[in-house]
């Protein structure tokens, strides 16, 4: 701060007291009115520190005498979201699951609803949107279903859960492991080599006749004359183009000699029933539904 | 007063000296000085207004802002109770901006929120409008059509008849309260209130059905935002033109302080022709005006600037470019005997030829500017009315599914997900046939519409009045037949009755080769 006020000689206003090429600032005052906004802020945060939690007390704070709070707001908004939903979720609790995809509005409902909860409480094994993950988590966007792909398998699937040991009603299949001198490695070799040549993935210079025959007395049982799986018994088709441990001659005899065994929660007891019915609705509409 | 004036004329040397020597506020009776020259600063954190108050003033110019005025006070007014039939379930008020129900309606148009490039082209052709004119006639929109002009020349109209003219008005301020002036102060606080309400709640029109909104505002049954807003705008307009006046203009308004690089030397102001007003001075009847200008420094030019300014300064940010200065010197000019616009719309090309005794030079309206400012105008305009004619009244949208980016089916085929929204922009059911093609033609795909039955290569789809459908649609094609991991792939949806054709391209993904 210059210790000398200057005054400009032609307006007879203040200047700042710095000179550039010669020039000088003008130390222009505000106009009246701008001070006076100024001032109302002022006023204006007064009342708002009176009003609305404002300042931070270590643990707590200054609540304000309005008794606002986000929270409150969010539980409010919450509170209104359930009763415009309460309609709905009637509307899937008393349908059956063909009907619900027959009405447009609750289809609608419980595509979008489900989406929300397989996001929660699915994605994390079979992928965002039902794409799988690799290692034994089937992909549920397909048209391959290891249980059956109608919405009442689905919807069963989901209530009971694959292998899981609390829930007397779970899907449960074990396929023996063929390594624990049911069959010997070479065995196993024909057996994979008659496997991959039911999708035409044989290796070069396999002979696939040798292990046929030891697939009709061994794996038919389960996965059909054809190989085309069964699904009231959780085997799946082994004509397709679909392997949930992989598709390589060296994961399917891996399979064959100590086969993995995927296992799924039972959420009857973990969702609500209307939800399990939304998440069946959307896992079928994911497109592969039968 | 004439020794009021005497003061002044003798201690006053030439401008801009006079700033430093001039008492403040001087403002005596007729006499009357530009705020500029009154305010003085004495206190080091804000400077105080200098009220200004205009004098009435009558003359060709005022007529003609008369008439400004009255015709875009009607129109802004009555636009809202303009009816527009658009069948039972639209609204039937043609300028309307419909927030909740996302449209926004002008007459035969009606826009969706995506097609909110319509209003971004009517700003730039406002902008550019209003380059083209300023370029031309300078600040014709500052001094006839800008809202804030028009508010504040009608609440000045309110406040002329409640508290009389200028010197009337002075006297007032400086009157101790009396009964009186508590009326006078009353009735002019509730017309200005009162004009403001009424201006805050036609603004609510433009985005309510009128009739509704006035019934509702009425009885108490309006929305607490409904009334927010028009308390709002009440208070602004009650503000801005009552009170703030020109220092809108002069301190918020950002368009004064850039406009002048419209403007060059064939662009038309208000200008005080000083080579034939200086000197300038006190002047008896039967004095010779030999070896004087004829201005007669009446100050008749500063008492009616509403924005309190001296035309006789020179150019200057605070002038509107109203013109009510010449009307008031044409007045004294006719009363002395001399010529008529020494104060007049002029270019500054006009002026300097005068000035220096030159030729007159011809006014140039085709510039380089003029027509660059036309060009972007009439360019703009026609952009949009093509937009405009040849818009389809349907619309797709299609986004694709990346969680799963593809999936590998039983038999080996690829398929992708898509989510397509079909915009149906027209107040019936509509059908549309969907169609898609991967990559120019690729052979033994097909396509699968969530909750259609029988698609194929192609889909009907239908969409309900004025609003969006939305499909999920899968679309397959064997693994052997891509080559490469994404392929263009273009939907089209087309409406054979109307004739209507739209594509959306997308891809079409598989895994990498």
């Amino acid at each position: 701060m210059p210790t000398k006020v200057e005054k400009d000689q032609l307006t007879g206003t203040e200047t700042t007291g710095h000179e550039w090429d010669g020039i000088k600032e003008l130390n222009t005052p505000l106009p009246k009115w701008w001070v006076y906004v100024f001032y109302a802020t002022i006023v204006w945060s007064l009342g708002y520190f009176v009003l609305y939690p404002a300042i931070p007390l270590g643990s707590t704070y200054t609540k304000g005498i309005l008794g606002w709070s986000s929270r409150e707001q969010v539980e409010e908004q919450l509170a209104r979201a359930e009763e415009r939903q309460a309609e709905f979720l009637n509307g899937i609790r008393e349908s059956s699951l063909p009907e619900i995809v027959d009405d447009p509005t609750l289809f609608q409902f419980a595509r979008q609803g489900g989406a929300v909860y397989f996001a929660d409480n699915c994605a994390a094994c079979h992928g965002a949107g039902g794409m799988g993950n690799p290692g034994g988590f089937p992909v549920l966007a397909d048209d391959a279903w290891i249980w059956g792909g109608d919405l009442e398998a689905i919807h069963a699937t989901i209530r009971h859960g694959v292998r899981w040991d609390d829930d007397p009603d779970t899907r449960f299949s074990m396929m023996p492991a063929y390594g624990d001198g049911l069959l010997t490695a070479e065995e196993i070799g024909q057996v994979a080599d008659y496997v991959l040549s039911l999708s035409g993935a044989a290796p070069e210079g396999a002979d696939p006749a040798a292990g046929a025959e030891i697939f009709a007395v061994q794996c038919a049982a389960c996965h059909g004359e054809n190989g085309t799986g069964l699904a009231d018994l959780g085997a799946p088709n082994l004509t397709d183009a679909i392997w949930l441990y992989g598709g390589e001659r060296s994961d399917v005899v891996a399979q064959i000699t100590n086969p993995q065994h995927g296992v799924m929660p039972s959420w009857a007891n973990r969702l609500d029933s209307e939800v399990v019915k939304m998440l069946t609705v959307y896992v079928h509409s994911l497109g592969g539904g039968q | 007063m004439a020794e009021a004036a005497r003061k002044l004329d003798t201690e006053l040397p030439e401008p801009p000296g006079r700033l430093t020597d001039l008492a403040a506020p001087a403002v005596e009776d007729e006499q009357a000085v530009s705020w500029k020259e009154a305010q003085r600063p004495d206190s080091p954190l804000y400077a105080n207004r200098i009220k200004v108050h205009p004098r009435d003033v009558r003359g060709p110019i005022r007529r003609i802002k008369w008439l400004v005025l009255g015709v875009l006070l009607a129109i802004y007014y009555v636009t809202p109770w303009i009816r527009w039939d658009r069948g039972p379930d639209a609204p039937d008020q043609a300028v309307l901006i419909d927030m909740t129900a996302r449209r926004a309606y002008f007459f035969f148009i009606e826009i969706w929120p995506q097609e909110v490039y319509y209003l971004t082209g009517l700003l730039v052709l406002g902008a550019v409008g209003l380059f083209f004119v300023t370029s031309l006639f300078g600040r014709l929109w500052c001094g006839y059509a800008c809202p804030q002009t028009v508010w504040t020349d009608l609440f000045m109209w309110v406040e002329r008849k409640v508290e009389g003219d200028r010197n009337a008005r002075m006297r007032l301020d400086k009157q101790a309260m009396s009964g009186a002036k508590l009326r006078k102060r009353l009735t002019k606080h509730g017309i200005w209130l009162l004009i403001a309400l009424l201006t805050g709640g036609a603004w609510i029109m433009y985005f309510q059905d009128a009739p509704t909104f006035v019934a509702e505002f009425f009885t108490g049954q309006a929305s607490s935002g409904t009334y927010f807003f028009v308390g709002l705008f009440t208070a602004t307009t009650y503000l801005l033109a009552g009170w703030a006046r020109e220092q809108v203009c002069t301190y918020m308004c950002p368009w004064p302080r850039f406009q002048a690089a419209m403007f060059d030397e064939d662009t038309l102001v208000v200008t005080y022709q000083r080579w034939r007003g200086e000197p300038r001075g006190k002047h008896k009847k039967g004095e010779s005006w030999e070896g004087r200008g004829d201005c007669i420094d009446c100050s008749a030019c500063v008492a009616v600037c509403p924005t309190g300014i001296d035309i006789r300064d020179g150019q200057q940010l605070e002038c509107i470019g109203c013109g009510l200065c010449i009307d008031a010197c044409n007045d004294v000019m006719q009363k002395v005997g001399r010529p008529k616009e020494l104060i007049t719309f002029d270019t500054e090309a006009n002026q300097a030829a005068l000035e220096e005794g030159r030729p007159k030079p011809t006014w140039k309206l085709i510039r380089l500017r003029t027509i660059f400012y036309a060009m972007l105008f009439f360019g703009v305009a026609a952009a949009m009315l093509v937009t405009y004619v040849t818009r389809a009244s349907v619309d797709i949208s299609v986004l694709h599914d990346r969680a799963p980016l593809f999936v590998t089916l039983s038999d080996g085929d690829i398929r992708n997900g898509y989510t397509i929204k079909i915009l149906n922009m027209t107040r019936e059911p509509r059908s549309f046939r969907l169609a898609y093609e991967i990559d120019d033609g690729l052979p033994s795909t097909s396509m699968e519409v969530l909750g259609v039955e029988g698609t194929g290569e192609v889909a009907t789809l239908t969409a309900e009045s004025d609003s969006v459908a939305t499909y999920q649609v899968y679309v397959r094609a064997p693994a052997e037949a891509l080559d490469a991991a994404s392929l263009p792939i273009a939907f089209t949806l087309t409406d054979p009755s109307r004739g209507d054709r739209v594509t959306y391209d997308s891809v079409f993904r598989g895994p990498e080769k």
